[in-house]
């Protein structure tokens, strides 16, 4: 770990959204960090709140319904108490953003280089010209083929892949410190994924931003992440180095997560393990652990105590947040790493009754929470 | 989009044939008076209206008086004669034609901007004050029958029989070229009356579109960008937001183009719809069928140019 000053300091983030049916608990106490030229990852299900940290970072959720707590420091500066303009000034210059769907991200109606002039012009006082010049050449940044014709084309004319190069394009435009990815490349062709996750990365190193990628899909952030949070239900529970988080995961989600992905260094004939049941609903959330209801290691007190992030004895900047004990945990993990199923690993938790949600649903089949 | 103009422009012709021959069936097929018995004066004989008709040629059969109608009007742009002024129809409507356009035009202005600036202010604010009290107006605006808000207006503005004299009143129309200034102040109320129900529908949907529109994807790209919110409001939101008031507004001011009769009935304004009201009521037959055949032009030709305007507007439209 380098001991680099942080550019981004997240310090116990509460986002709550008031709505009609009650108070939806979006992000409750994340904490993360991100120095300059790293990439983080947010790993977690839809509903686990990893946007909404970031769009709040941006004040993209300020609103009379929103209810925002903690700091997000960003080098220094207090985004959260900043006015909404001096924040606006940051947006898309010091900080930006892409989104997952290029397509209904891009404005419809003007051209691909008018919206990247426009990135241009909003932070840089230079003339049209400039602007466009420069706006050509951030395409050609991204690699998209003939840049001085394609800046005058439409989102419409342009391929799933190409809109999301010229997203980053228009992220780039002022050259950020931290750039935020919300799932780049779910929306794309599994093919265009790979070729979007390595230009990230490889303008990561050009540029020397840090990032910060939300996905669903561990297998995205595997190559690119220094390191990996894992979010349930607005929470992290899981935070650690990449190579930590794959070698020796701490929590039952992180390793539900880590076995229902295909991989190839495991025989063909071991089935991919879903992590059964449905994501909390965020307005009543389950007691004690909230990951319990889905668990196959619940023990009874799991369902009073709510577990705190705490640090893995015996391994440095790895926290998790579980209440089975950490030798458990790891003849667990050996286990599920040899192929054994969660149900032939339950007694190693106790011999009191396997959770409902686990008994009933038949491999493969989501059950009810 | 040259080809596609030439086939929309034969299919406006194909369009207005079948009007023409629509309107002179309903019409003279089935009048709703014989127009010979009422140029006939008060104690007509039965050999006075035979000479009437004769001499209007209503005595011929239906397809024959088509043929020579469609015949006139072809060749020589000729809509007949009105039986009721003894002029060209031709005559006639071109002269009413100013009148009306001002009518239709003026309020359009008038309609479009307050209805898109309330409809976005309110969208802007959904469920605050302003957007509470616009949208019950709004109500009472589209609800309200455009001649009795005309009476109103009339006993409470004009000068004639207002509570507060400040508008001149009914009858006050004077052409554009005669004087600027009375063609403004006389057209002032029938202008808000015309517009009242048009801005409140206009705002109403500008507010629903625009409320959608800010919760696109887009919208947060360019919040993301810094972009200023008000810029967000107008260069993105509204910019998407608006496209289907361009139809709307085509289609609208098409059919008033064709004569405004309610609003034009109540203030006296000598424009296509009091001429085409007056004709009904006098059965003067060729002026109907012209009235009807120069709002059904008005109304295809908008339609046209607001889905030429499409491919302009909004860049994923191509025709081919």
């Amino acid at each position: 770990m380098s001991t680099r000053e942080a550019l981004l300091e997240v310090d116990n983030l509460k986002v709550e959204f008031r709505t009609d049916d009650g108070v939806v608990h979006a992000v409750d106490g994340a904490s993360y960090t991100v120095r300059p030229g790293t990439t983080l990852g947010i790993v977690g299900e839809s509903g686990s709140g990893k946007s909404v940290s970031a769009l709040t970072m941006l004040g993209l959720t300020r609103s009379k319904r929103t209810q925002v707590s903690g700091r997000i420091l960003f080098e220094g500066r207090d985004l959260l108490t900043l006015p909404d303009d001096e924040l606006r000034q940051i947006r898309g210059d010091d900080i930006a953003m892409i989104f997952q769907d290029p397509l209904s991200s891009l404005h419809p109606f003007y051209k691909v280089g008018q919206q990247l002039i426009e990135a241009v012009l909003m932070h840089r006082s230079v003339s049209k010209a400039a602007a466009r010049d420069r706006a050509i050449n951030l395409l050609e940044l991204v690699g998209i083929p003939d840049p001085h014709r394609r800046v005058d084309a439409y989102p419409h004319e342009f391929s799933g892949g190409m809109r999301q190069r010229a997203m980053i394009a228009m992220a780039l435009a002022n050259e950020p410190k931290l750039l935020i990815a919300d799932e780049p490349t779910t929306a794309l062709d599994v093919t265009v994924q790979a070729q979007i996750l390595a230009l990230l990365e490889d303008l990561q190193q050009r540029l020397g931003m840090a990032m910060i990628i939300i996905t669903h899909d561990l297998g995205v952030v595997a190559e690119v992440a220094d390191e990996i949070a894992v979010m349930y239900a607005g929470r992290i529970v899981e935070r650690a180095g990449t190579e930590r988080i794959f070698a020796t995961p701490h929590h039952p989600y992180t390793w539900g997560l880590l076995k229902s992905i295909p991989r190839l260094d495991t025989p063909r004939s071991e089935d991919l393990v879903p992590i059964s049941g449905r994501p909390p609903s965020l307005i009543n959330r389950p007691s004690g652990c909230h990951f319990h209801p889905r668990c196959p290691y619940v023990r009874e007190e799991h369902r009073r105590i709510d577990p705190k992030l705490q640090d893995v004895p015996g391994e440095f900047g790895h926290l998790v947040a579980c209440l089975l004990p950490v030798e458990l945990r790891r003849r667990v993990w050996k286990g599920l790493q040899s192929g054994q199923t969660p149900e032939e690993l339950r007694h190693l938790v106790d011999d009191k009754p396997v959770p409902e949600a686990v008994a009933a649903a038949p491999p493969g089949k989501e059950a009810g929470p | 989009m040259t080809k596609y103009i030439i086939r929309r422009l034969l299919w406006m012709i194909v369009l207005l044939f079948g009007v023409s021959f629509v309107t002179f069936i309903i019409f003279y097929l089935l009048p709703s008076a014989n127009p010979a018995l009422l140029r006939a004066g008060h104690a007509p004989t039965a050999a006075l209206i035979k000479a009437i008709e004769h001499q209007l040629g209503l005595d011929k059969p239906w397809y024959v008086q088509y043929l020579d109608y469609m015949k006139a009007l072809v060749l020589h742009f000729n809509f007949g004669y009105s039986y009721f002024y003894n002029t060209a129809v031709r005559t006639m409507i071109f002269n009413r034609l100013p009148a009306t356009i001002s009518l239709a035009l003026g309020a359009a202005v008038i309609w479009l901007v307050s209805g898109i600036i309330i409809g976005t202010i309110s969208a802007v604010r959904p469920r605050s004050r302003f957007d509470r009290f616009s949208m019950g107006a709004a109500l009472v605006a589209i609800s309200a029958p455009p001649y009795w808000l005309g009476l109103v207006t009339l006993f409470l503005f004009s000068t004639s029989v207002g509570r507060f004299p400040i508008f001149p009143g009914a009858g006050s129309y004077v052409p554009l070229t005669q004087n600027p200034l009375h063609w403004f102040t006389g057209l002032i109320l029938p202008w808000l009356v015309l517009a009242a129900s048009f801005a409140a529908i206009y705002a109403r949907l500008l507010r629903g579109n625009l409320i959608e529109v800010m919760s696109e994807d887009y919208i947060r790209t360019a919040r993301a960008k810094g972009v200023p919110e008000r810029r967000v409001i107008v260069r993105h939101g509204i910019r998407s937001a608006i496209t289907p008031l361009v139809s709307a507004a085509g289609v609208d001011i098409g059919v008033l183009l064709g004569g405004v009769i309610l609003v034009e009935s109540v203030f006296s304004i000598p424009g296509i719809g009091n001429l085409a009201y007056q004709s009904i009521l006098v059965g003067d037959l060729p002026m109907i069928q012209g009235t009807v055949l120069i709002g059904a032009f008005f109304i295809v030709a908008m339609n046209l140019i607001v889905d030429i305007a499409y491919a302009f507007i909004d860049p994923r439209v191509r025709y081919s």
